[in-house]
């Protein structure tokens, strides 16, 4: 049995490619943030990962969008939250979930004029803690697509009018039945780590856009990104970047998955270059979330889903798996051990995937059927650490340590 | 007047009839959030619209108008629609 399970992991090791040895520093327990279709769960581990404690539910029967910590004091959450009934709303807590205070002003379009139709969010779907040095500063993502900002920690926010009232908008958007079947969505907000003024976003759909000047002016990023067969490339509204991620310790090089594939964009270059070709052809590059090694701007994990047909947007063939690449997107590993090897069907939203900054670093997912899966070692193997909870819509690592 | 609380709103209001005043309807909704601060935009979207699965009954008619006219014994009931699961 010993011998097993030695060679059991030593092939898991093998499948994941290389794994830095620990460098023998003090490992943290994690801290998990979950957000789900029924409210927000807390989970909490040892310092060896191994061990789980559930706090919650928060707001039990609250659609639970996005919970993110505040980097930047590592005590402050902000949950984006609405109900069946009620009207979307921002909760904050400054005690790590302990009390929490809603927002006096949440994010909403401006009142138009009597006659004319004006925006209403629907809800808030992406939370982004602003810059280091602009403690107290938020941003947000709706659906319908907007972006606003706060400067006082969450409680109140305004509209960004560069982006929400852009002449290019309505153009970027597309129509009324454009983007997910759960609504359009501004997401993936990015703050530079060297510029506060320098932002990315995602519209899904509407392509990606930067702002170099805090969000008044915004420029396009849509070169190399394909659109589906048929359409133009050109159209902004045919572009869909299900997610997009910037490399922790190479801000010039930033990820994104596509609903057209899995791509790589080195500044200032402003070309984006397909790297999921390289994927297995029965799995393909389609999928939702993206994780990047918070060291190695080289490495980054994917979760691929079915978007063939009619989009199942489930596991290929029914058997989950991540895969890696550790060369920028060259080659890519399956990373599968201790997931159902057949008839599992998951799906993993753009948002419900998430790495720590541990070495080897921890990978968690989360599925709309409510499980959680783990991984110790950067993907090598997975195990299941909740069941049963409700849709799951995000999970995100809050870092608490220095 | 009394006003009727549905149970998703009485995480602010901690009670499942309020009083509180107003001419019309927009009047008493802002009296409502003045004393029970973030209620009216949970129920009323920023373009002053009643949100989809929110319904407001004033002696029993429904109304969806805000600067409907409220008598000064009027029961307002405020009671949440089907939303889905």
């Amino acid at each position: 049995m010993k011998r097993r399970n030695r060679t059991t992991r030593k092939r898991a090791r093998a499948v994941a490619g290389t794994v830095r040895k620990r460098r023998g520093v003090r490992q943290h327990g994690i801290t998990l943030l979950i957000g789900t279709r029924k409210g927000a769960w807390i989970y909490r581990s040892d310092s060896s990962r191994r061990q789980w404690r559930v706090d919650g539910p928060h707001f039990l029967g609250h659609i639970a969008n996005h919970l993110v910590l505040d980097p930047r004091d590592r005590r402050t959450l902000l949950l984006a939250a609405r109900t069946g009934h009620l009207g979307p709303t921002v909760f904050r807590s400054t005690d790590l979930g302990k009390t929490w205070k809603e927002a006096s002003h949440p994010p909403a379009f401006p009142k138009v004029a009597e006659g004319e139709k004006g925006r209403v969010v629907d809800h808030v779907f992406w939370l982004t803690p602003g810059h280091p040095s602009q403690p107290g500063v938020w941003y947000a993502g709706t659906s319908p697509q907007g972006l606003f900002r706060s400067e006082n920690h969450g409680d109140s926010w305004e509209p960004v009018p560069g982006l929400n009232d852009h002449p290019q908008y309505r153009l970027w958007m597309g129509g009324e039945q454009d983007g997910t079947p759960d609504g359009p969505k501004l997401h993936s907000i990015i703050v530079d780590p060297r510029d506060p003024a320098h932002l990315y976003l995602g519209m899904s759909s509407g392509g990606v856009h930067e702002s170099l000047n805090a969000g008044r002016d915004w420029r396009t990023l849509i070169n190399g990104l394909e659109v589906v067969p048929g359409v133009d490339a050109s159209n902004v509204a045919a572009h869909d970047p299900h997610c997009v991620r910037l490399c922790p310790n190479n801000p010039d090089r930033l990820y994104q998955q596509n609903h057209c594939g899995i791509y790589r964009i080195d500044r200032p270059s402003n070309e984006w270059t397909r790297i999921g070709k390289s994927m297995p052809t029965t799995v393909g590059d389609i999928g939702f979330p993206l994780v990047l090694h918070p060291r190695d701007p080289d490495t980054l994990w994917v979760f691929p889903m079915d978007g063939t047909d009619v989009w199942p947007r489930t596991s290929p063939g029914g058997k989950p798996a991540a895969y890696v690449t550790r060369n920028g997107g060259k080659t890519w590993k399956r990373l599968d051990f201790g997931l159902p090897h057949a008839q599992a069907w998951l799906t993993v939203k753009r948002q419900a995937m998430a790495g720590d900054q541990h070495d080897p670093v921890g990978l968690y997912f989360g599925t709309t059927s409510g499980d959680v899966w783990a991984s110790r070692d950067e993907g090598a193997k997975w195990h299941c650490i909740a069941r049963h909870l409700p849709h799951i819509y995000a999970v995100e690592v809050a870092d608490l340590t220095a | 007047m009394k006003v009727w609380i549905p149970t998703p709103l009485r995480s602010y209001t901690r009670s499942a009839e309020v009083d509180a005043d107003g001419a019309t309807l927009a009047e008493l909704l802002a009296d409502l959030d003045r004393r029970y601060p973030g209620m009216r935009f949970r129920m009323i979207d920023e373009q002053d619209c009643l949100r989809r699965h929110m319904r407001i009954f004033i002696n029993g008619e429904e109304v969806r108008e805000l600067d409907a006219a409220l008598a000064p014994n009027a029961e307002v009931h405020i009671v949440q629609a089907l939303s889905g699961g």
